[in-house]
């Protein structure tokens, strides 16, 4: 518990240590945050810093806390203490600059949609009500659909798709936008192993072009791997660092309660004896 | 081709009332396409049928109907906004709620009263036979409002539809675009009660839109659809009410719920013998 707590201590600390690409504010910065819904904290005393063109992996079992960290960075939840900003600013009050992909789409089998024109909307945030979109758009919609292999659906109705091709078609919502900061929860789950790989690809492709990303995942391998940082959630910070630093079998462990590790000839499982929910429960 | 044409060629109040009904499904269809996007059948039939304690209210005080009937939805849209947000209870329920409460209202008005019976079939089922022209131009406005207000907020509503939340980080307040859709729906209610009656009004609002749903692939084709369907259900429920003296409002309701089944299964049987293409190539 020590050493984690050294972890958590010296990432906060030293984020100089991360690739940084230059010294300006950074795009996202939280301080002692508590996060939840208004009678319920989920998660108290988060904080870490994101800078331009840098990625944090948010890792943890379902109701661990990922996706109420991504709705208030977004500004979906208000924070109940501490502070957040985002790109210097209160949450929600630059949606120019920022893209998110939630975990649900409320009906996208009811609505009469074709796959380019979800697509298309993730370039309403930069035209507001009325401004027209023009040419150079729709390059940029073609593209992003390239970018995930659905260009070929393009014309086909959302609710015909399989849910690997409609999380795809999410997926080139979001890359439409070029945004500055990416707020992704669980942007993999549904997809294929040719899906992962370009949803892969398209990340580094926009940490490249100078974006920032927070992702929610349950992938604890190739999608960290691209990250900075790496965040353990299980209702609290398990721990904060490099993947190096964090992704240890002890950190894995008390998040997910159970971790399967080994080579071709063995297969080694180790189990908490006390679940962390039951710790939880104690506090 | 006389029995199509004469009825309308020879009495001025048949084209009347084409005109005022064929303004009527264009309203109903642009606010009754959103109705069906955003799930909202429920407040738009509660809609319908609670304003009729205000209507019967402005009859009795000697006001226009139309008066009482906007007062009546904007207590309707209160009184369901302020129960959902100040308690813990669903929209639906606070909806059924204020439903049962304005209609019983209504009916103990009008039951106070002797001289209403007649009125009562007025409010319930409209007058298109005998709408006057002030009427028809009350509903042309009505209409070009509805028609700007879906043209202006394009974006946020589609965005709405296909998920809140992406409105929300998109920058289009979720609730006040929500408001603003209720709002065209009541208009759509209030001066379309003249025409097909409170009663029949949500038919015209569900039926159309929901056949143009089964068809179409985008949002703009559903509504054409909506329109064209709202528009031959006029013409031919009048053109059945002249030939077989039957009430008018309810044969062009009926008509139109006709053409919703008409649809549905032709679009079943071509569902059953077509194999979709995308699922084939990419499933």
């Amino acid at each position: 518990m020590d050493s984690r707590k050294q972890v958590f201590a010296s990432a906060a600390g030293e984020t100089e240590a991360f690739k940084m690409s230059n010294g300006g504010a950074p795009y996202v910065r939280a301080m002692h945050l508590s996060i939840g819904y208004p009678n319920e904290v989920v998660v108290a005393d988060i904080s870490f810093e994101l800078r331009q063109g840098q990625a944090i992996a948010l890792i943890g079992t379902n109701g661990s806390g990922k996706s109420t960290l991504l709705k208030t960075i977004v500004g979906l939840l208000p924070p109940l203490g501490g502070e957040v900003s985002v790109f210097g600013m209160r949450p929600g009050s630059n949606p120019r600059r920022i893209a998110y992909l939630g975990q649900f789409h409320a009906s996208g089998f009811i609505l009469p949609l074709r796959v380019v024109d979800v697509v298309r909307m993730g370039r309403f945030p930069l035209y507001g009500l009325r401004r027209r979109m023009g040419r150079q758009d729709d390059e940029i919609v073609l593209s992003a659909m390239r970018r995930m292999g659905i260009e070929k659906l393009a014309e086909s109705p959302l609710r015909s798709l399989s849910g690997g091709q409609q999380q795809r078609t999410y997926l080139s919502q979001v890359l439409a936008h070029q945004a500055d900061l990416l707020i992704l929860d669980e942007p993999t789950a549904g997809l294929d192993a040719g899906g992962r790989e370009l949803y892969l690809q398209a990340i580094s492709d926009e940490l490249r072009r100078g974006a920032s990303i927070v992702t929610a995942t349950h992938d604890i391998q190739e999608e960290p791997a691209l990250c900075d940082q790496v965040m353990l959630l299980a209702r609290r910070v398990v721990a904060l660092g490099t993947p190096q630093q964090v992704l240890t079998h002890d950190a894995l462990l008390e998040t997910f309660g159970i971790v399967v590790f080994g080579d071709q000839k063995h297969v080694h499982v180790l189990e908490a004896t006390h679940g962390h929910d039951d710790k939880e429960r104690l506090r | 081709m006389d029995w199509l044409v004469t009825p309308f060629s020879s009495n001025a109040f048949m084209v009347h009332a084409l005109i005022a009904g064929v303004l009527v499904s264009i309203a109903c269809a642009i606010a009754g396409t959103f109705v069906i996007l955003r799930g909202l059948a429920f407040i738009g039939d509660a809609l319908a049928h609670g304003v009729l304690p205000g209507i019967a209210v402005a009859i009795l005080v000697g006001f226009p109907g139309i008066i009482g009937a906007a007062i009546g939805a904007a207590g309707m849209i209160g009184g369901i906004t302020l129960i959902t947000q100040r308690s813990r209870l669903s929209s639906d329920t606070a909806i059924g709620l204020l439903f049962v409460g304005m209609l019983s209202l209504g009916v103990v008005i009008v039951s106070r009263s002797n001289s209403f019976s007649g009125d009562l079939t007025r409010i319930l089922f409209g007058e298109i036979l005998g709408i006057s022209v002030s009427a028809i131009f009350i509903q042309l406005a009505a209409t070009i409002v509805i028609a700007a207000l879906a043209i202006i907020c394009a974006r946020p509503f589609l965005l709405l539809s296909f998920d809140p939340e992406q409105a929300e980080v998109a920058g289009f307040s979720s609730r006040l675009y929500h408001s603003i859709m209720l709002f065209m729906i009541a208009v759509t209610v209030v001066v379309s009660f003249q025409t097909v009656g409170t009663l029949l009004v949500f038919g015209m609002l569900i039926a159309p839109a929901g056949a143009g749903a089964l068809l179409a692939r985008r949002v703009e084709i559903m509504m054409l659809w909506a329109v064209l369907f709202g528009a031959l259900s006029m013409y031919f429920g009048l053109l059945i009410s002249y030939h077989f003296n039957l009430a008018a409002g309810a044969s062009i309701v009926l008509v139109t719920v006709a053409i919703f089944f008409v649809v549905f299964i032709i679009q079943n049987i071509r569902g059953r013998r077509a194999v979709r293409p995308q699922e084939a190539t990419h499933g």
